[in-house]
């Protein structure tokens, strides 16, 4: 495939940085969801939700600006995976907003039943919706049956395939372990420590699932890895993806918690870096009749109106990593209770 | 029942409960932006709890037009694929604009507003209310341009041919200023900041009428009264505006909302009446002779078009646009006379001394949210049976892969999860305003200790 770097690709690499940012962001949130009844006590409990009180919800942004970018920049796609997963997003919509209505909910109330039956819902809407996202991405890998409208011709259930499964719950072992390094870096005292021992498991699982997902995709799905074989030198990606989480447990031992967090959004961002150029220049495989497909071409809007985003990109991008940088410098250091917690 | 009414179903009540949301965080950035200005300039505490106070209801407000706003952006996809890929190159640079310039100037600053008394000086703080206050406004901004050249389309070409064809932009700034996106951002943010205005008057009026919390009731109720009047008189005006640019741009609408069929007769200007769509005639109706050519032309001789110029199949439905319009006017006219009643007793030095106005003020808040709903109601129903106007109708728009019965199941679970959602915004509002200012927002294992905290307040 001849590289050009035209607007359409710049448009494919824009959209790849705010599914990083969502996934590096609302990640740990969800990690940190996810791992939320690893703990018993009340007050662990809220120190838990409070690491992620001020920013979860701005986190949620990212995937809001995302679906904006993905309608502007590629409103095929956008059409055909919105209308034909149909029923998987409207449960994850259920569970995005559920999982919303917990956090508030949780602390609301003394009562322990009242306290534990939104700590369930809290934690298990976390894994539902790294677990449903993973599954979507899962489909987009191995690719979906489009007609020559470009329109979804599956269903619901032939989402649900075993691969797009093990994606999804590679997916859900990641933000885990994201979780957990974020959490080490928010905790302190017994908390911290115990905190500490998960990141190991939290690895742990994340490599096995990972492993397992890689040797599925090099059988299954060997259009994943046509750009491997014609361009050796992209293998350096999967090569930093492990150098980054091998770091992490060095980074741990040696209490720089930030270090490992860093590290593991690096691996984030080399996974979706490997998707990414594993689909490139396809964005929506069609499986079977790979002439439908949805490429960065077939399905992107007008180049004026590419140009006339870039724009807008280039001028808002600085002030939203520089806010966003600011507020996470804000309330960077421990979590502590106050009356205004959750 | 057919795919597209459940899909319009599903839109209109996932919309309609989002939009009680928004226009609340857009009309308090203002007020909060008003408060936290008159405390770093008078430096007096009472400013200070007040601002503190209406950030908390903000950012209630805020986090839930997050959460059924996500609905929204998913929903055009999922629902209206069709339509999505027809003006998926006009609409897409306004909602990639809202995204980067609107949501994450609200939502980065937001933190700091809520979470940052304590982290940031004062005046890095109320630098963060007014991004937030602008971030909620620019959405609107943005998504109302595109709303809008769904009304009257500008700046694009139609590129393509049956299956294929979709609208393509040639002039950014034609399409954000088309014909009505002016008049109808200005109606719509003042009717923003009418929700967010009452608000403040009616639970302060609330608190007054409960004897609680005095001070800062009064001082509250002032503020959000000078932007309730300022809002409601322009609000007549914007109203009036769009009406007329809607006789040039969209004639079927403007004759909807009046009844109006016979082109080749002046206009009256109903009160009300129930319109009766077979025999063409409005029933148990009140009318001004000649009203409606004179406010659109200045001349009460003027034949106004009426609907029987357009095709049968080209026509909105006249009753509901008729009703949901004329209450929408009249709520507008009567928060009218609420503020400008409320502005004289001020004046006579009596605002706080009738009871039953107090009531009428604590109710008043429902007017503006009935009338933005209204509002909408009438600009969206009266554009059928276009989705774009003139360009492509509402029952091609629609998901090709989507089945009723998906829809059905997801219209359930909206169902479910929005009752949940509107009881938590309930709660978590009553629970605020019975805490009241005083309070810091202690946890309810600590309410023994704030229920004395309370009763000491009711002494004050």
């Amino acid at each position: 495939m001849e590289f050009t770097f035209d607007l359409n690709t710049i448009w494919f690499i824009l959209i790849g940085v705010l599914l990083a940012g969502y996934a590096i962001l609302d990640g740990f949130d969800l990690g940190v969801g996810s791992l939320h009844l690893f703990v018993q006590e009340d007050e662990d409990r809220r120190i838990l939700i409070n690491s992620i009180g001020p920013v979860w919800d701005g986190n949620e942004v990212w995937l809001v600006t995302g679906g904006g970018a993905l309608f502007a920049a590629f409103p095929h796609v956008y059409a055909t995976v919105f209308s034909g997963f149909y029923t998987a997003f409207m449960l994850l919509l259920f569970v995005l907003i559920f999982r919303a209505v917990a956090i508030e909910f949780r602390s609301k109330q003394p009562m322990a039943w009242w306290r534990k039956s939104w700590d369930v819902a809290f934690s298990v809407s976390s894994i539902l919706i790294a677990l449903l996202m993973g599954v979507a991405l899962g489909n987009i890998i191995t690719g979906i049956p489009l007609g020559a409208d470009k329109e979804f011709q599956g269903t619901f259930l032939s989402l649900l395939n075993p691969y797009a499964i093990m994606v999804g719950i590679t997916t859900v072992a990641l933000f885990m372990m994201h979780g957990s390094i974020y959490l080490a870096m928010k905790t302190e005292g017994h908390l911290q420590e115990r905190v500490t021992k998960w990141i190991n498991n939290t690895i742990i699982f994340f490599v096995i699932t990972y492993v397992t997902t890689t040797m599925f995709t090099l059988i299954y799905v060997p259009h994943m890895t046509e750009h491997f074989k014609s361009e050796p030198w992209l293998f350096f990606v999967a090569v930093l993806n492990m150098l980054a989480i091998a770091n992490i447990p060095r980074e741990i031992h040696l209490k720089k918690y930030f270090l490992a967090f860093l590290s593991s959004c690096a691996s984030i961002i080399a996974l979706l870096a490997l998707f990414a150029i594993g689909l490139f220049p396809d964005i929506v495989i069609s499986n079977p009749n790979p002439e439908f497909s949805l490429t960065i071409y077939n399905a992107a809007s007008s180049q004026k109106t590419l140009g006339i985003m870039l724009t807008i990109a280039i001028i808002g991008i600085p002030f939203v990593l520089a806010y966003t940088i600011s507020i996470y410098w804000v309330f960077r250091g421990k979590v502590k209770l106050t009356p205004m917690s959750y | 029942m057919s795919t597209e009414i459940l899909a319009r179903l599903q839109f209109a009540f996932t919309i309609g409960f989002h939009y009680i949301y928004p226009p609340l965080s857009i009309g308090l950035g203002v007020i909060l932006v008003i408060m936290e200005g008159m405390y770093l300039k008078t430096k007096k505490p009472l400013y200070e709890k007040m601002t503190k106070f209406w950030v908390k209801i903000f950012a209630l407000t805020f986090a839930l037009g997050v959460a059924t706003g996500i609905v929204m952006e998913f929903e055009f996809g999922t629902n209206w694929a069709t339509y999505s890929r027809f003006v998926g190159d006009v609409f897409g640079s306004a909602l990639a604009a809202e995204g980067i310039f609107a949501f994450f100037l609200e939502s980065g600053f937001l933190a700091i507003l809520v979470f940052g008394w304590e982290k940031v000086s004062p005046k890095v703080h109320f630098f963060a209310t007014i991004m937030v206050a602008l971030g909620a406004m620019m959405s609107a901004v943005w998504i109302v341009v595109a709303n809008s050249w769904q009304q009257t389309p500008a700046g694009f070409h139609i590129v393509g041919e049956g299956l294929n064809a979709r609208a393509e932009i040639t002039d950014f700034w034609g399409m954000v200023f088309n014909p009505s996106s002016m008049e109808r951002l200005s109606h719509t943010l003042s009717g923003a900041w009418l929700a967010g205005a009452f608000l403040v008057i009616s639970v302060s009026a609330y608190y007054l009428l409960k004897k609680r919390n005095i001070e800062f009731a009064k001082n509250s109720i002032k503020i959000a009264l000078i932007v309730a009047t300022f809002a409601s008189l322009f609000q007549l005006f914007t109203g009036h505006q769009s009406a007329v640019g809607i006789s040039k741009t969209q004639p079927a609408k403007l004759a909807a909302f009046e009844a109006h069929f016979d082109s080749s007769a002046v206009a009256p200007l109903y009160l009300f009446g129930w319109v009766n769509e077979d025999n063409q005639k409005v029933n148990f109706g009140i009318a001004i002779p000649g009203m409606l050519s004179y406010l659109i032309y200045g001349d009460a001789d003027r034949p106004v078009t009426g609907l029987n110029a357009f095709a049968k199949n080209d026509i909105p439905p006249v009753n509901i646009v008729f009703q949901s319009y004329h209450l929408m006017v009249a709520i507008g006219m009567a928060l009218i006379a609420i503020s400008l009643f409320s502005i004289f007793l001020w004046w006579r030095k009596k605002l706080f001394d009738h009871k039953w106005f107090l009531y009428v003020l604590v109710f008043s808040v429902l007017g503006p949210q009935l009338a933005n709903q209204l509002g909408w109601i009438s600009a969206e129903v009266g554009r059928q049976p276009w989705i774009v106007y003139n360009l492509l109708r509402t029952s091609e728009g629609l998901s090709k892969a989507v089945e009723s019965s998906q829809i059905v199941f997801s219209l359930i679970l909206f169902g479910i999860i929005y009752l949940l959602l509107f009881i938590l915004f309930i709660f978590l509002l009553n629970q605020k305003i019975q805490h009241g200012p005083d309070d810091p927002e202690t946890i309810p294992s600590e309410y023994e200790h704030q229920k004395t905290a309370l009763d000491r307040n009711i002494g004050e």
